[in-house]
């Protein structure tokens, strides 16, 4: 293939010692249809060049013909395990365009579904990081309690995953009765069930030797390469949105942005396991009191957006996710760009595992949580 | 026939002695191999078959489901199903695999396998070959199977298979030592290789208590040592799926991959029979020398059920290892070895000629 | 620094680039040779330091390409939007900020890919999502008969 002369070519000339593996579209623990191109040194990784593009679909020109409330549909797709903070960063961003305020109702019930879905990511990726390094059993563990959130969702939503609940003006229907005692009984479920995860993972000796000190991401690095997230918050880059851009219902509650310099893979991790302590305390808050009120504001049948430039920030499990649309007075945006937290966190791993073994790239990357959809669009 | 349950000795004669009335001693011999080596590939069969449905019945209870339970009643006629499965795939070989090398690679582990089940004492009366270096026979034995794991790395012709099985050798060669020197404390103690003997100087208490400190660390050393021997529990590094697909059996399919398959856990049966024998007491009932009364309740139950039930209790641990803890990466594994492993054991042996020659023991 | 804060000083500091606030941020649109320096002035100078690059767009307009530069500083906590215009469609050229922001190595590789837009001194300059069997789909003028059904 005349791709792989190129890379030959292009990068510095290739020792007799070292040869390139593949770890192809379809590898168990690249969490995606993700090609890695591995130069290695016997175990020592040297240089990785990841190859993305086999899912690109092409999301953003097809936007460009679709009204607004249909590119809703779209955002799911994307980050499909934060489906609802996508959703929701398009509906803001079309709100504060027509400025139009959104009754509080709408803003307890968009924080609440948006801590659920983070709740739901953090316990896929816990159980994915668990099988990646061999403890097959954490697998069905984070699973066994994901299961409840997305029962949750179907209810309300009518959807488990791709939910497609915030629509500009509000929400698409009003909380199912049920709701509440639901997610009540759920969170008094799942905080006794997470302290197994820690006693299971966290505290096990093997688990620390395979993760501390490896993948260390300065923060001058973090900031240069855009790397947002938990991620970016293990290396000491302050970068949550919902504390420095607040929207929704985060005005409103207490919690704590967890910050830590250390930067290596198991720093990462334990920030990641306080962000679902953290959650779960935001949902305890809002759940009790989601006022009265409408569940969404009558909008115009079309839609059309004033002329110019708009972009929305919203924190989704990953990172920072980013709308940008540039509008010409249409029905239809004329460019809209979505700036996905997988994109500028993927790039960052050749930084971050260069000079460590093979299975301490396979932690690393299970660490940075990647969803492939997400940095292809 | 002078079948007793408690002693097949007696049975054994009496069949030898019945071959003798009716063929020359070569045509006896030569029948009398063949039944032994029938019996014991049966046995590795139905065994194995047993230990694969175990072993996901298990794993299912540790991750709160249910394992097989559609095939047979409660999921029994699943490994049978997996086995005819395999025997009706496709052989595929890679066309630039070497040929020779790669038909060979199943074949070497399973002899070893084979090997090293032949001096294992099941019950009294019932060991096929009593060396008097049995221990030290087991051993080196079971290091030619590293020899099928390369082979199979080397002739596969694949970057994956490669690097896998030079993880698994290394790997493999560096814990024969630890379980070699634990074996070693307990000749120490035992005061003999041979395994008859080790198993009956156990009758008054099993080595593990007789020994108390030594015995214990040697045995979990010995544990610890052959879950890594036989590639299993958290250091399965060689084929681990989330890194290198199937390490060095990536490249075969049907039988002998059924080969590679069993033979792990045939040699997972080897190092709990061997952990059994020499540490638990083999076929010896729990006596605990005083007490008259409980030593006879003690030898109500048969040897042959004492062996399996303690071999079970340490198959039930290895598999516990496995789906508990993560994986060690390949240097951790060798650290731990040579940085660790390695001078407790050789520590424990000196403690344990003290306790010996301080007659110190139990 | 609040919007007004931020104008009036990059008003101060780049003569030759235009300075206006936007429905949201404040921007800055510059000619396509002081693209570098800018960048460069604007993460180093104290007051400014724009470290963090948020987001790089490519647009398609009729007469020319926009290249749109979110950037934030973390230790300020103020956004700006820096934007340069290409001087034509068919052959865009434009400087790399990746020696700047590192981020932007790849997304000026997405850039390039779907619009086709190309990036002088950049250390890598590849497709990145498609191979060169495609053309640049994300361009207002892209045909493709077989996947695009036009209304």
């Amino acid at each position: 293939m005349s791709e792989f002369k190129e890379i030959i070519v292009s990068t510095d000339k290739i020792h007799t010692d070292e040869y390139l593996v593949n770890m192809g579209p379809q590898h168990p623990s690249t969490h995606g249809v993700l090609r890695l191109l591995v130069r290695l040194e016997g175990e020592i990784v040297h240089n990785i060049q990841p190859h993305v593009g086999y899912i690109h679909s092409g999301i953003e020109k097809m936007c460009e013909s679709i009204s607004y409330p249909q590119v809703i549909h779209l955002t799911d797709r994307m980050d499909y395990l934060s489906a609802h903070m996508n959703n929701e960063a398009v509906a803001l961003c079309i709100e504060n365009a027509l400025q139009v305020e959104v009754p509080d109702r709408v803003k307890y019930i968009r924080t609440i579904m948006d801590e659920l879905s983070r709740l739901a990511s953090h316990q896929l990726w816990w159980c994915v990081m668990g099988m990646d390094l061999g403890a097959l059993t954490t697998f069905f563990y984070g699973l066994r309690d994901r299961e409840h959130i997305l029962d949750i969702f179907e209810e309300t939503c009518g959807a488990r995953m791709t939910l497609n609940y915030s629509v500009p003006g509000g929400v698409m229907f009003d909380i199912h009765p049920n709701f509440q005692k639901r997610v009540k009984d759920f969170l008094k479920e799942f905080k006794k069930k997470l302290p197994e995860y820690d006693q299971l993972l966290t505290g096990n000796v093997i688990f620390q030797e395979r993760t501390n000190d490896i993948g260390y991401l300065s923060k001058e690095d973090a900031i240069a390469w855009g790397v947002t997230g938990p991620s970016g918050r293990g290396s000491g880059f302050s970068c949550d949105v919902r504390k420095h851009q607040p929207y929704s219902a985060y005005p409103l509650v207490k919690f704590e942005e967890k910050l830590d310099t250390k930067g290596d893979t198991f720093t990462r991790y334990r920030l990641r396991m306080e962000e679902m302590w953290e959650s779960i305390h935001i949902i305890e808050q809002l759940i009790d009191n989601i006022p009265e009120g409408d569940y969404a504001v009558k909008m115009k049948g079309v839609v059309k957006l004033p002329e110019g430039e708009f972009y929305q920030r919203v924190e989704t499990a990953r990172g920072e996710f980013g709308v940008f649309i540039v509008s010409d007075g249409k029905k239809n945006p004329y460019r809209i760009k979505f700036r996905s937290p997988g994109f500028s966190n993927l790039f960052a791993l050749n930084k971050m595992a260069a000079g460590h073994k093979i299975a301490d790239l396979v932690a690393i990357m299970s660490t940075l949580d990647l969803v492939i959809p997400d940095i292809d669009r | 026939m002078g079948f007793n349950i408690y002693d097949f000795s007696g049975m054994t004669h009496n069949m030898h002695l019945w071959f003798l009335e009716r063929m020359s001693p070569t045509a006896t011999t030569i029948v009398e191999w063949t039944i032994i080596g029938v019996s014991y590939m049966l046995f590795v069969a139905l065994f194995g078959l047993f230990l694969v449905y175990a072993e996901r019945k298990v794993c299912a209870a540790f991750q709160q489901r249910l394992g097989p339970m559609r095939v047979g009643y409660w999921g029994l006629l699943q490994t049978i199903a997996d086995f005819i499965k395999l025997l009706m795939k496709e052989l595929i070989m890679p066309k630039s695999a070497d040929r020779f090398l790669y038909n060979l690679a199943p074949f070497i582990v399973m002899i070893a396998t084979f090997l090293a089940m032949a001096v294992l004492p099941f019950a009294k009366g019932l060991q096929t070959l009593d060396f008097d270096i049995g221990i030290f026979y087991v051993t080196a034995v079971s290091s030619v199977g590293v020899i099928g794991i390369l082979l199979a790395g080397w002739s596969s012709n694949n970057k994956y298979s490669l690097i896998g099985a030079m993880r698994s050798g290394a790997q493999i060669l560096s814990y024969e030592l630890s379980v070699s020197l634990s074996l070693v404390t307990i000749i120490i103690l035992a005061g003999s290789m041979q395994l008859s003997v080790v198993v009956e100087s156990q009758r008054d208490s099993w080595f593990l208590f007789k020994g108390h400190i030594p015995s214990l660390i040697a045995f979990v050393i010995f544990l610890i040592a052959g879950t890594a021997e036989t590639n299993r529990g958290p250091f399965d590094l060689a084929e681990a799926e989330s890194e290198l697909t199937a390490g060095f059996h990536t490249e075969y399919s049907g039988i002998k991959f059924a080969f590679f398959f069993l033979a792990e856990y045939i040699n997972m049966f080897i190092v709990a029979a061997m952990a059994t024998t020499v540490f638990l007491g083999g076929w010896m009932p729990l006596h605990f020398g005083q007490f008259e009364s409980f030593n006879h309740v003690m030898d109500f139950i048969p040897p042959l059920v004492w062996f399996f039930m303690k071999v079970l209790g340490v198959i039930f641990l290895i598999m516990w290892f496995k789906w508990t803890f993560p994986r060690l990466r390949v240097d951790q594994i060798l650290t731990l070895e040579w940085k660790y492993l390695l001078p407790i054991n050789l520590v424990n042996i000196l403690l344990m000629c003290l306790v010996v020659l301080t007659k110190f023991h139990l | 620094m609040t919007n007004e804060e931020l104008q009036a000083y990059l008003t101060g500091k780049f003569s030759n680039a235009e300075v206006k606030t936007g429905k949201q941020y404040v921007e800055i649109v510059v000619k396509a040779e002081d693209l570098h320096e800018t960048a460069v002035q604007l993460k180093k100078t104290p007051e400014l330091s724009f470290d963090y690059l948020i987001c790089l767009t490519g647009v398609d307009y009729p007469e020319t390409m926009q290249i749109v530069y979110h950037i934030e500083s973390v230790e300020h906590r103020h956004v700006a939007v820096l934007k340069v215009n290409t001087a034509d469609r068919t052959d865009p050229k434009v400087d790399t900020v990746s020696d700047v922001w590192q981020t932007a190595k790849y997304h000026e590789r997405e850039v390039y890919d779907l619009l086709g837009v190309k990036f002088n001194n950049h250390p890598d300059l590849r497709r990145l999502f498609l191979d060169d069997s495609w053309g640049f789909p994300l361009r207002k003028d892209y045909k493709d008969e077989v996947r695009i059904v036009e209304r």
